[in-house]
């Protein structure tokens, strides 16, 4: 779960990281309001969007399309450059290279005081899959894409891997410092800034905190300028407040109400709906469908133990994307029964009123009377054998390539 | 000989008294696994009935493993207190026998819960954590046999493939493919599709490299990570029986997690392409489809004189 760089900030902040002074407003007036309340002469108006390369980003007219600005993070040097600036972000669609080309309406603004700075660093904590740890990297190149930083020059990039059992340790943090270069009170602040963001990653359940960039004022004290923080979904039952942080403008709704049913569903661009029990399956079956020449429309598992209720809940979010020709439905029954699957099915195109073609493949626990049931039914239902079979008789029957 | 869980393995089962645990407990017993109890905290001296016959139930794993001599326990405990109980198991297992094989099916556990926890494992060298998020470890035997976990039973078959996975009805498909071809299981291990895991491929790989039963292996990846490369880079130096390859996710989109928690394309590393070029630069013989794991594992054997 992301959350926008205003609410990082904040949770930055109650952790002891120092970050810059700066307020979050929803409207023009909010906005000018805010720059007369910090008092600073420079501020930084910030388009909030859930996706990184803002600065970078260009701005259009919802509907028309028209240019309005680029880059969505701009310097203001007067009252008039914030009224103008907001005046151009809040509303209008905000395309970066994360965010694709339907880019992302900007409804938050973030003015936050200008600072003094000497140097601009690179931060992240993240869980490093490998090493089964939290990971902290840190690197002189900051502000640029750290990606980039990655491939063409490795060596600048230093990582510190800690011990759960251990914590942060303090060598650790000195050796970090030291590589970028940090002495004296510049040093003592990076590391007490570590320290604040560990405990941070680990109490809030963070799966990443990126700072880019992390800075060095001209008074070497160390302060976060930017924030990107996504939390681990697994861990929000014992953090209440993520309700409140949670930005739904930001999600897909149709994939909110699937998770809410207990389905994991992906939207995607093609004109084949899938519906599978399993997450591997799910994505194998993807990939066969485009083997064979077609495209899937999303990514659909409906867990191990799907009900009735939720292969009809699955169809309805499936057939609610306009796009969708066709639908396979691959099932392997473990624990969930084939008649079962195929009860839900019938029961789903029945009240659907089903009209696209569709092509079922069953395997597994009651194989035999899930098909028997398929076939007693006079729906027009195509059963296969098997998966190949399934998606080159899915790709055939909407007039693809087969 | 089979891989870590032998057919006559005594399995303890995690959260014995909960919905989830004692059906799965249940379809156990009826497979032929030696379940000997389970444990559920607060509920100990109780029984619970699985198959028509009664099951003793444990306040601690301590008390359970002393009592029963388990070799292996299988959890089944919601995700708020699962990675505890992976760690109960293997202070338990270690303090009692100093060996034992944890099984953990619980999905949705927090990342960093299970980054203690499987420190917590690897600290104590003679347990090993299987999972989570996983559907376990199974050893099929002439009769029966050992389920640990939510696999269906029935389709698998004593035999000498091994296969290694990361997802559940994936880890199914690629039994019934090898079913297909006549062929049975040494043993199917589910390493589970969470970020941070017990065992890993490479173990896996290596036990099957060891076990006289198995002859030939079937390994299962997805999008994430590069655990599937590492594997493939070590089986190219380690392994000598043949292994048939397939990583499920070439169509999914980067940044976007599908389904399990691993499987996210970060930054454009982790895809299904490169993982796939990872398996055939290391010799494995991949399948763009599961459903030609089969075909291709024949060809294979036939290759190696096997078939």
């Amino acid at each position: 779960m992301n959350i926008h760089e205003y609410q990082g900030k904040a949770l930055l902040k109650s952790n002891g990281v120092p970050v810059l002074e700066g307020v979050h407003c929803t409207s023009i007036e909010a906005a000018l309001k805010a720059y007369d309340d910090l008092g600073s002469k420079v501020v930084a108006v910030k388009s909030q969007i859930h996706a990184g390369g803002r600065g970078k980003g260009t701005l259009y007219h919802p509907e028309t399309r028209d240019h309005v600005m680029d880059g969505g993070v701009k310097i203001a040097f007067s009252r008039e450059e914030v009224e103008t600036y907001a005046t151009n972000i809040l509303g209008n669609l905000l395309v970066t290279i994360q965010t694709g080309d339907e880019g992302k309406i900007v409804n938050n603004l973030y003015i936050e005081s200008g600072c003094d700075i000497a140097h601009e660093y690179y931060l992240a904590l993240l869980v490093d899959r490998e090493k089964k740890s939290v990971l902290i990297m840190a690197s002189t190149e900051g502000g640029m894409d750290i990606e980039h930083v990655a491939e063409h020059t490795p060596e600048k990039i230093h990582k510190v891997s800690v011990d759960p059992n251990s914590g942060l340790l303090g060598y650790q943090k000195r050796d970090l410092g030291m590589a970028l270069g940090l002495s004296g009170s510049a040093l003592r602040s990076f590391g007490k800034c570590l320290s604040s963001m560990y405990s941070m990653f680990v109490n809030s359940d963070c799966a990443m905190v990126e700072i880019n960039p992390l800075v060095r004022t001209a008074d070497d004290e160390i302060v976060a300028l930017d924030a990107k923080v996504s939390f681990d979904e697994n861990a929000e039952f014992r953090h209440k407040n993520w309700d409140d942080l949670r930005d739904l403008s930001e999600e897909e709704d149709v994939e909110i109400r699937a998770k809410e049913t207990g389905l994991s569903y992906v939207k995607l661009d093609g004109n084949i709906g899938c519906l599978v029990n399993g997450a591997g399956l799910a994505m194998a079956t993807m990939d066969v469908i485009k083997l064979y020449g077609g495209e899937p429309a999303n990514f659909l598992d409906v867990g191990g133990g799907a009900n009735e209720e939720q292969v009809k809940t699955a169809f309805s979010i499936i057939l609610e994307d306009p796009n969708v020709k066709g639908i396979l439905v691959n099932i392997f029954g473990g624990i969930m029964r084939c008649d079962i699957i195929a009860r839900g099915v019938i029961a789903a195109t029945e009240a659907l009123s089903l009209e696209v073609p569709l092509v079922v493949r069953l395997a597994g626990t009651n194989v035999d009377e899930g098909k028997a049931i398929l076939a007693a039914s006079d729906l027009n239902i195509h059963p296969a054998d098997d998966l190949a079979e399934g998606a080159q008789r899915i790709v055939a029957l909407i007039g693809g390539v087969a | 000989m089979a891989v870590w869980i032998q057919e006559d393995a005594k399995v303890l089962v995690q959260g014995i008294t909960g919905k989830q645990g004692m059906f799965h407990a249940d379809k156990m017993v009826e497979y032929g696994t030696k379940i000997v109890g389970g444990c559920t905290p607060g509920k100990g001296g109780q029984t619970v009935d699985l198959q028509g016959n009664s099951f003793p139930v444990w306040n601690s794993m301590f008390e359970a493993i002393e009592e029963s001599d388990a070799d292996a326990t299988v959890i089944y405990v919601p995700p708020p207190f699962a990675a505890e109980a992976i760690m109960e198991a293997a202070d338990a297992f270690d303090s009692v026998k100093g060996e034992g094989v944890i099984v953990c099916i619980t999905e949705g556990i927090p990342t960093l819960d299970m980054v203690k926890a499987v420190a917590f494992v690897d600290n104590r060298p003679g347990v090993r954590l299987i999972g989570p998020n996983c559907p376990g470890i199974i050893t099929p035997g002439e009769q029966g046999g050992a389920k640990i976990g939510i696999m269906p039973g029935h389709i698998h078959a004593k035999g000498r493939i091994g296969i290694v996975s990361k997802s559940g009805t994936l880890t199914y498909e690629a039994v019934a493919q090898t079913m297909s071809i006549n062929e049975g299981q040494s043993t199917c291990i589910g390493i589970g599709g969470d970020p941070v895991n017990g065992t890993g491929f490479i173990e896996c790989l290596a036990a099957f490299e060891a076990d006289p039963q198995t002859e030939a292996i079937v390994m299962i990846g997805e999008i994430g990570g590069n655990a599937e490369q590492e594997a493939a880079a070590w089986a190219a130096e380690n392994v000598t029986k043949p292994i048939v390859g397939f990583v499920a996710g070439a169509t999914a989109p980067p940044g976007k997690r599908m389904g399990h928690a691993g499987a996210i394309i970060s930054g454009g590393k982790g895809t299904a392409e490169e993982k796939f070029a990872a398996f055939e630069a290391a010799g494995i013989a991949c399948a763009k489809d599961p459903s030609e794991l089969g075909a291709v594992l024949l060809e294979s054997l036939k290759e190696a004189g096997l078939r």
